[in-house]
């Protein structure tokens, strides 16, 4: 059963008058609309959501982010409302899909997004609120680099510590010595000319 | 137990006080036998105890996740197989669920009936191969294993004569499924079915009752309803618990609302709880399996209006997901209009279960983490994507 979003909408307004979020239309043939949610009301949402008897969504399923560089694009997936002035740069955004395991409602889809995909790439961690979101939240700091702020503990989890770079962004280039290879392919000889002094003749 | 949500963090109360020096630091795997391939656990022990456990993951990350975004929509089909190599159909099934949401493609009525025998099909691999596995990790290493993996040989038998290949199937479709069934396979996917209860009872004859096997798994990794539920743990594992949440029945994807079959709930959670739910529910697939082949309807197994080449969904998102022999296995995607998805994101059941390793572990023995990791039932494909 999808959720009610409206209905939904003027219940957070009611308990929690100082949050900001707005709905977002999904032009898709899914219809799975979403609520943006500025960063620092994002907890105490989520904690209504959660505690409030009537709604219940008890159970986050997925964490996951997007990597906007054109904030354009992301308002023609998510539409917003006429009137709201688009993003100045672009953004990192993180998807979360609630359920409710005893309503059987979902999934209600919220979106938080950063001020921008190099300093302010910060956004509340909701560890507190959810403990599935614990992975899930590395795994995102790990692949796009949004950080979370009360993470308990935020380190990289799928790439290995030393690694400098986010992959999942969408501006990454992979390495070309990825791997060793005793005969590399001409294709990556070739690219990684691009990047290294030719190697001096003995 | 834990039972306080609120209190997100893993904490041992019987242990207040440790002296550093009394710890013992154990890098336990990436390559120990019974950690389910490249895994690995920092324990922390005093004495035998385990104080803190931090799972390391990664070993076998090659991220799908980008490489998808980098191919058309169809080209990760074959990929998806390689999630959890156990059971690719019902990651085939996943992902072309959530491109039909997105899509908005009809499927037949036969395609449809097809996907639920293939995926009931699969869960009974999976469970099999689960207990197969979960009694090697109690150190009755290979026996129960050799019957479990008998069995499976017979259903990826059917599998290749489907779809060419014992394991990576790389058969649904948007709209349908890649092939017909050929001549006389549902009759011989009947015959596996009704012979398959004889094996269950053989199996279970052999396992369940064992005084060993409840010695070691009885009260062991329980943690409260709350938790779990808070924690993101899906299937088997949050049913052992005695929560009646399972996606085929609290949001019937294909077709699944037309079939009788009931949800096993467990009590306590413990790791004989997940062993019995996987049992029962081997039986509940067999059911599902008699009435999907005796209603299987004649028709097109994919619909003829899904386009193969240039596939453009519409510009929007979706998130779908199924019931996985492992947990609820969603798929999220992201349309930008062009042929190669913006965003796909797979949720994975094994990684997102793995959430409560710890919690589950703490202040019990090595001996018992293992067989608490063998009872989450993940596979490494999964995890590190």
């Amino acid at each position: 059963m999808t959720p009610d979003l409206p209905d939904i909408l003027t219940r957070v307004r009611a308990a929690l008058p100082a949050a900001t979020l707005a709905q977002l239309r999904n032009p898709g043939p899914s219809a799975q609309d979403s609520l943006l949610v500025a960063p620092d009301s994002l907890v105490s949402v989520c904690q209504f959501l959660r505690d409030a008897p009537e709604l219940a969504f008890d159970f986050l399923s997925n964490v996951t982010g997007v990597d906007w560089p054109v904030p354009a694009k992301a308002d023609a997936v998510a539409i917003p409302a006429e009137g709201t002035p688009p993003a100045a740069c672009g953004f990192l955004e993180v998807v979360y899909h609630l359920y409710s395991t005893s309503r059987r409602v979902g999934p209600l889809v919220l979106r938080a997004r950063t001020l921008d995909r190099e300093a302010q790439v910060f956004l509340p961690s909701l560890v507190p609120v959810y403990r599935s979101a614990e992975f899930q939240e590395r795994e995102i700091f790990d692949l796009f680099g949004v950080i979370f702020t009360g993470h308990p503990d935020l380190r990289r989890i799928l790439m290995w510590d030393e690694f400098m770079d986010h992959p999942m962004r969408k501006d990454y280039v992979a390495p070309d010595d990825y791997q060793y290879e005793p005969t590399p392919h001409d294709a990556v000889l070739e690219k990684a000319k691009q990047h290294y002094p030719a190697k001096s003749e003995i | 137990m834990i039972s306080n949500p609120s209190i997100p963090f893993a904490t041992n109360p019987a242990l207040p006080e440790l002296d550093e020096d009394q710890l013992l630091h154990v890098s336990l795997g990436p390559q120990h036998p019974s950690t389910h391939g490249v895994f690995r656990m920092n324990v922390v022990l005093d004495g035998e105890t385990v104080v803190s456990l931090k799972p390391v993951f990664g070993y076998l990350h090659r991220n799908h996740e980008k490489i998808a975004e980098g191919v058309t929509y169809l080209s990760s089909m074959p990929f998806t197989d390689r999630l959890d190599y156990i059971c690719p159909l019902t990651n085939n099934w996943a992902y072309a669920h959530a491109v039909e949401k997105l899509a908005g493609i009809e499927v037949p009525e036969r395609a449809e009936y097809m996907r639920v025998i293939t995926a009931e099909l699969t869960r009974l691999i999976n469970h099999t191969a689960f207990v197969g596995f979960f009694l090697g990790d109690m150190g009755a290493w290979g026996s129960a294993l050799m019957y479990a993996f008998r069995e499976r040989e017979k259903i990826l038998d059917l599998f290749e004569d489907l779809t060419g290949a014992r394991m990576m199937s790389n058969f649904m479709r948007f709209g349908g499924c890649r092939n017909d069934l050929p001549e006389g396979w549902a009759a011989k996917a009947s015959t596996l079915v009704n012979e398959f209860p004889r094996f269950l009872d053989e199996l279970e004859n052999l396992i369940i009752g064992n005084e060993l096997l409840i010695g070691r798994t009885q009260n062991v990794g329980a943690v409260s309803k709350e938790a779990l539920i808070n924690g993101g743990i899906t299937g088997p594992m949050l049913r052992a618990a005695g929560v009646a949440y399972d996606i085929r029945k609290v949001e019937p994807y294909g077709i699944y609302d037309r079939f009788q079959f009931r949800v096993p709930l467990g009590s306590t959670g413990d790791c004989y709880d997940r062993m019995m739910i996987r049992f029962l529910e081997l039986r509940e697939s067999l059911a599902i399996l008699r009435q999907a082949l005796d209603q299987l309807p004649e028709g097109q197994y994919v619909n003829p209006k899904s386009k193969i080449r240039n596939f453009k969904p519409p510009v929007g998102e979706a998130y779908a997901r199924i019931e996985g022999p492992k947990g609820e296995l969603g798929f999220y995607l992201v349309s930008d209009g062009s042929t190669n998805p913006f965003r796909y994101r797979v949720r994975p059941p094994s990684f997102i279960n793995l959430t409560l390793l710890e919690d589950m572990c703490l202040g019990l023995d090595l001996a018992d983490v293992v067989i608490i990791l063998g009872s989450v039932d993940i596979v490494l494909g999964e995890v590190d994507r």
